[in-house]
């Protein structure tokens, strides 16, 4: 199976990334092209195959609940676009 | 003076530094010097900055003797490691203003160790790229022949230490990123086992395979690098915590005995003649220092490339989704509601590389496809490490081509995105294992470019891969050439 453009428009609106019309063909060819490329797995068997997440099978880490990190807010959000008291200023989205 | 500081070991330079022949601000001054000669014609380093280095090379210059032994050193980082006070760009439009506001435990490690920060290397914009024709501030040349890709996605270190700008640099690998521009630049560089160095500040592609490594001119320098990279760290919830080791003990092991795999699937078609031929080469320098060679199979990796054509780009739709313009980097001067926002400073802050990845990945893992694709790419995962896993029971490392052809011209790939990803055929099903790998360089190809000799370890190997990279390069000087026009 293979993606049309109104395929292409639901996977960008799901990534936020706008698309232009002209974008939208030519990036419909070259997912296509890639997917086109991966189907070939779909031929191997792997009936039973455990699924591998991460190369080496460790369990994940827990850490005693307490604070390990200072107060940097500062700093932080001295690289963001758009603060105002402390806070990260963004288009409003309650009217 | 400057000629043999520049074609050093590190162990030389230690040993310069310490018996004071030179000052760390002298050896850095030499290092920026040819920087600002010969970068504008490479792109390799995307910031420097003379006063911040000449100020660590000042602090170590002070500090009280003995030192370790990369004391007072120059190294450069990809751009990808966070770096505090640096700007730390990706490679990409969307952090072209990022000044980082901490340090990766990587970089922290250099510093620890005395090392001094000689800048930010260029790279494929997010590491996506094997030709570093993605990265937002253009690509870098090969120092060889500056008409020729240098590889990616690590192409600025490459390029850097082959033209003696760096005498050592970090790299990351998510797919062949350290190994297959180390090949296309003539240098030595590792990937270790994944795990064994910490990911953290270091801007995050395809979580479950990245991995930083050293690249160096030598197995000798990369050891001494990876002594100081390696370590458990809490920051990073996949770090692995094991006793610590010392990568240069094995160095001067002999390689008698040694039995070398050779992957039938390495040595099929797809690889150019010259590769071939250059490889065979080096197995029998291999053979001479009493190696044997075995023939093996690793009959799944073939489906290695489609595989990680799945993972890597669903692990990179997910990780990049922070940049959203709401707390680092780009966001668009107009846009509408927050939705706006976010879509239109995505389709503007990255290039058409990445954007093609978050999609491919934002579908792959979308309901109803990800039992398909993500869920099977998995289980190819596990029987690519199995394949492997048989492999090692019957040789001690695998060798093969880390590349299937020498550089190639800028833009002969880069319209046909399937074609870039088979550049790394050799090298992604070791991400996919977790393994380690390397590339060493093992000779010249067509036009006179250099080739690379893929080395594989096993799991948490890497010291008797390097030992098996020293031994060859006492018997060859393959790793000490520098390219003509940068002397």
């Amino acid at each position: 199976m293979s993606l049309n453009s109104q395929d292409v428009s639901r996977i960008a609106r799901l990534a936020r990334v706008e698309l232009s019309a002209a974008e939208n063909a030519a990036t419909c060819d070259q997912l296509n092209a890639i997917l086109g490329f991966i189907a070939q797995l779909q031929a191997v068997d792997t009936d039973g195959i455990e699924p591998m997440a991460h190369a080496v099978d460790v369990v994940q880490r827990l850490r005693p609940d307490v604070v390990s990190e200072t107060d940097r807010r500062d700093a932080f959000q001295a690289v963001a676009p758009d603060v105002e008291a402390g806070l990260y200023l963004v288009p409003r989205v309650i009217e | 003076m400057s000629d043999s500081m520049i074609n050093a070991s590190l162990r030389q330079l230690s040993a310069a530094l310490a018996e004071k022949k030179i000052s760390s601000v002298e050896l850095t001054t030499l290092f920026l010097d040819r920087i600002a000669q010969l970068n504008p014609s490479l792109n390799a380093f995307i910031a420097t900055d003379r006063e911040k280095s000449l100020a660590q090379a000042r602090a170590a210059d002070a500090a009280p003797q003995p030192c370790g032994a990369l004391h007072g050193i120059p190294l450069a980082h990809k751009d990808i490691f966070c770096t505090e006070g640096w700007r730390t760009s990706c490679g990409s439009k969307m952090l072209e203003n990022f000044i980082a506001p901490y340090d990766a435990t990587v970089v922290e490690k250099f510093k620890a160790a005395g090392m001094v920060t000689l800048g930010k290397l260029n790279m494929d914009e997010f590491a996506m790229g094997s030709s570093n024709e993605t990265s937002y501030f253009g690509a870098v040349k090969n120092p060889w022949d500056v008409s020729r890709v240098p590889g990616g996605s690590s192409g600025g270190s490459a390029a850097a230490i082959s033209a003696r700008l760096a005498p050592a640099a970090t790299g990351t690998d998510t797919g062949g990123s350290i190994r297959q521009p180390a090949a296309l630049c003539g240098l030595t560089g590792l990937k270790p086992t994944y795990g064994v160095v910490s990911r953290y500040g270091m801007i995050a592609f395809a979580s479950s395979l990245d991995q930083a490594g050293p690249m160096a001119k030598s197995a000798e320098d990369c050891a001494l690098l990876l002594n100081a990279m390696a370590g458990f760290d809490p920051r990073d919830s996949t770090s692995l915590e094991r006793p610590a080791e010392d990568y240069a003990r094995d160095l001067n092991q002999p390689l008698a005995g040694l039995r070398i795999g050779l992957p039938g699937e390495f040595f099929g078609a797809g690889m150019d003649d010259d590769v071939r031929a250059t490889v065979e080469v080096a197995l029998d320098e291999y053979r001479k220092l009493g190696a044997v060679t075995v023939d093996i199979s690793l009959p799944n990796s073939g489906l290695s490339v489609p595989a990680y054509y799945v993972i890597a780009p669903a692990e990179a739709s997910s990780n990049l989704s922070r940049f959203d313009g709401v707390r680092y980097g780009y966001r668009a001067p107009e846009y509408g509601d927050l939705n706006d926002m976010y879509a239109k400073t995505r389709a503007q802050g990255f290039g058409a590389e990445v954007k093609r990845r978050i999609l491919i990945g934002t579908y792959v893992l979308s309901h109803g496809y990800y039992d398909a694709y993500y869920l099977k790419a998995q289980k190819i995962r596990r029987l690519i490490a199995v394949d492997f896993s048989d492999a090692f029971k019957k040789c001690d490392v695998i060798m093969g081509p880390a590349s299937p052809s020498v550089a190639f011209a800028f833009g002969a790939k880069s319209a046909d995105p399937v074609q870039m990803y088979l550049s790394d055929i050799y090298t992604i099903s070791t991400n996919l294992a977790g393994l380690p790998g390397m590339s060493i360089p093992c000779g010249f190809g067509n036009n006179n470019m250099p080739v690379g000799l893929q080395i594989i370890g096993n799991w948490f190997d890497e010291a008797r891969m390097l030992n098996v990279a020293h031994q060859y390069q006492q018997m060859t000087d393959w790793h000490t050439q520098m390219p003509e026009g940068m002397r």
